[in-house]
């Protein structure tokens, strides 16, 4: 490795600006500069220094602050984007993504959807965009942060006078500085939480270093923070899962592997009542018009017994019954279920009449399970009345047939066949809401419609979550970065004499006027000058 | 000190592509039907059919099985039955099981399906569990699993008459 030799002594990795122990200039085009660059105080950031192999090449272009600020905003731009619709796993599952999309949002929700917006964190490309920005972290900072440390630790009471007088704080003095005054510097400077070192009457004073690692702790936190996300695919570390719950219903926990599963008992959705609940409600539910009091699952858990193959029918034990409000989650063995959305009046029964058409004469009900219709229903009397097709979700295919969308009952239709005593061979009846065709000619009977039974369905959050105290940590060395960088200045002093001149210079990361403050405090009464903000005279000029 | 640098620098960014890596595959993995694997044992499950006869795959050891999942609005699935039906009356008598596995509809619903198409080989209803086991999502979906049980092929989408009859060959014992 080629290294650079100070006059100093000092040898100094190669690329390094100001040497780290004395401070002398050591690249000849800043020594035309009136003020120095101070950042990562001169040193030498490793990756601009080589750039032979592949690996030098991939290394310098994470360690790019330009490439990480525009990673950033890339990130930022990408993930407000998923926000314009919601993400798959929050729509209602009663419609396949690829319709929902185009059916509620129109052509921009189909674009949404084509594009792949519509699982957008977990596209392969937005993990790819958020490890780029942690490994630019982790090389950005290694890069920047070994360097400091070691001209921080290095660095001499006695810098170089090239070194001084480019510090934006600086001053020379023609006086002497009596033993007595200067004690009384020092004695302030201490006081000021100042570490003071001395070198042959000269002098280095400097507190606060540890702000300069703000910003390395902050990215640290941010890195633990990525790991923790990163965790949540490490299998039984995490789960996010929804579950949907018709009244009545019993299903499999998702995420449980099949262990738990949970019934909905009943789905209760309240509202305030303007004249049984409290009169101080009165005025807002006036205004708003309903209020929702509760939103509440009545849960049965239960857990499987034995092993079980897929399709047989489980052994459930019941473990217990609970209501699952809103922030009031049933719990088990580090999973929780949290009560999401609902939706109320979903069909699940309808009823019908069989009605002669020119008596009005009525034959019987019939109550059709839309979830399990029976392939007949007998009515008495030699009237009868079978279903001969069933379309949960109907609509007509390409080819303007009769058919089913999905099994979901949004918009059943029924193909009945109306056995009576005067048609034995029946009469064919297409009946669909708000729909009755006789598709082969004219009957003399009709199936009415005669009501309907709605269910609701409620919707649960699944969630477990081994990830959340590494993130949460994550979180706060993040915070202790922030705090460490912004609220403490890394100042430092340096009083040399210099043939029967006293110089003075003062660096600080930032609030310069600050430091200019506290060391007008110092030197006042000393007989010296303090040192004075060059960069404010040259303005002033 | 160069060399040290570099290793360094290697081991560093190997260590986080590996990570970055690990991520990518397991996300990826994540919803996608990587449960069945070509070449290993298809997972067991018991079904009852519409006649009440329960099917348990495991007791098809010995057989070629060819598994459909299918449902009555997948028109794909509904375009292939007939292949399926008349490949079955060819291969039933050498060792070929088909069992077709519907996707949760309703009795009335499967049964008027069997009807219509005139299927003679056993359908079952699956109410989630078996289509999980085997991570089903585009429908039709279909599986080869030979006489010693193990998956042979997985075919995802509409078949033609040739593909079953291949299909059915190909798993003959």
């Amino acid at each position: 490795m080629k290294e650079v030799k100070c006059e100093c002594g000092h040898v100094n990795p190669q690329g390094t600006i100001l040497c780290e122990s004395c401070g002398r200039l050591l690249e000849d085009n800043e020594k035309e500069k009136q003020l120095i660059d101070m950042r990562y105080e001169g040193s030498a950031r490793r990756s601009q220094t080589y750039n032979k192999t592949i690996i030098d090449k991939i290394w310098n272009f994470f360690s790019s602050v330009k490439v990480g600020v525009s990673l950033i905003i890339i990130l930022l731009i990408a993930s407000s984007l998923g926000t314009i619709f919601p993400q798959e796993m929050y729509i209602p599952p009663l419609l396949p993504a690829s319709e929902y999309y185009g059916e509620k949002y129109g052509w921009l929700g189909k674009l949404y959807y084509d594009l792949g917006f519509h699982n957008l964190y977990s596209s392969w490309w937005y993990l790819i965009l958020i490890a780029a920005l942690g490994i630019s972290l982790v090389i950005a900072s290694l890069d920047r942060v070994v360097p400091l440390y070691r001209s921080l630790k290095n660095q001499r009471v006695k810098r170089h006078e090239s070194f001084l007088k480019r510090q934006r704080m600086f001053h020379v003095s023609d006086a002497e500085l009596p033993e007595e005054a200067s004690a009384k510097i020092k004695a302030k400077l201490a006081k000021k939480r100042y570490k003071l070192r001395e070198e042959d009457g000269d002098l280095l004073a400097e507190k606060n270093r540890f702000s300069r690692w703000g910003p390395y702790v902050n990215h640290l936190g941010l890195i633990i923070f990525l790991i923790g996300g990163m965790l949540r695919f490490v299998p039984g570390m995490y789960v996010d899962e929804i579950l949907w719950l018709r009244d009545g219903e019993t299903k499999s926990i998702p995420g449980t592997e099949g262990r738990y599963y949970l019934k909905n008992n009943q789905f209760i959705f309240e509202v305030y009542d303007k004249d049984k609940d409290e009169k101080v409600f009165k005025d807002a539910i006036s205004k708003v018009g309903t209020v929702v009091k509760n939103y509440q699952t009545n849960a049965t858990l239960y857990e499987r017994q034995g092993d079980i193959i897929p399709g047989e029918t489980p052994k459930l034990e019941k473990v217990r019954d609970q209501s699952i409000q809103v922030n009031k989650p049933l719990k088990i063995d580090g999973y929780a279920l949290y009560q999401v959305d609902y939706k109320l009046g979903e069909m699940s029964k309808m009823a019908f009449k069989l009605e002669n058409k020119q008596t009005k004469e009525q034959f019987g009900d019939l109550v059709v399970d839309l979830y399990d219709p029976k392939m007949s229903y007998d009515l008495g009397k030699g009237y009868k009345v079978e279903v001969m097709s069933y379309f949960p979700d109907f609509e007509f295919n390409e080819d303007g047939e009769p058919a089913t969308k999905s099994r979901v009952p949004n918009n059943p239709a029924f193909i009945f066949n109306m056995i009576t005593p005067d048609k034995p061979d029946g009469e064919v009846s297409f009946v669909a809401i708000r729909q009755n065709l006789e598709p082969l000619g004219e009957n003399d009977y009709k199936m009415t419609f005669a009501g309907i039974e709605t269910k609701n369905v409620t919707a649960l959050t699944v969630r477990k979550d081994y990830t959340l105290w590494i993130i949460g940590l994550g979180g706060l060395i993040f915070m202790i970065g922030v705090v460490q960088g912004a609220y403490w200045n890394h100042r430092r002093l340096w009083i040399r004499r210099i043939n029967g001149q006293i110089w003075t210079a003062a660096h600080t990361n930032k609030n310069w006027y600050g430091l200019k403050r506290e060391l007008d405090e110092v030197f006042a009464d000393s007989g010296i000058d303090a040192p004075k903000d060059q960069e404010a005279e040259d303005k002033k000029e | 000190m160069k060399k040290k640098r570099l290793i360094t620098r290697t081991i560093i960014l190997v260590v986080m592509a590996l990570a970055v890596g690990y991520t990518l595959y397991a996300n990826m993995n994540k919803d996608k039907n990587n449960k069945i694997v070509v070449g290993e044992p298809a997972p067991d499950f018991v079904l009852v059919d519409m006649e009440g006869n329960k099917h348990r795959l495991s007791e098809y050891k010995g057989q070629g099985v060819f598994l459909n999942f299918w449902a009555t609005w997948c028109k794909p699935c509904e375009r292939e039955m007939p292949y399926i039906e008349n490949q079955y009356q060819q291969f039933k008598d050498q060792g070929v099981q088909v069992l077709a596995i519907d996707s949760g509809e309703t009795d009335l619903v499967v049964n008027r399906f069997i009807d219509r198409k005139g299927l003679n080989f056993p359908v079952m209803i699956d109410d989630g569990a078996v289509q999980s086991t085997y991570g089903i999502n585009p429908l039709p979906i279909t599986f080869l699993i030979d006489k010693e049980g193990n998956v042979v092929r997985i075919h995802t989408g509409e078949l033609t008459e040739e593909t079953v009859r291949a299909f059915m060959e190909q798993i003959k014992p």
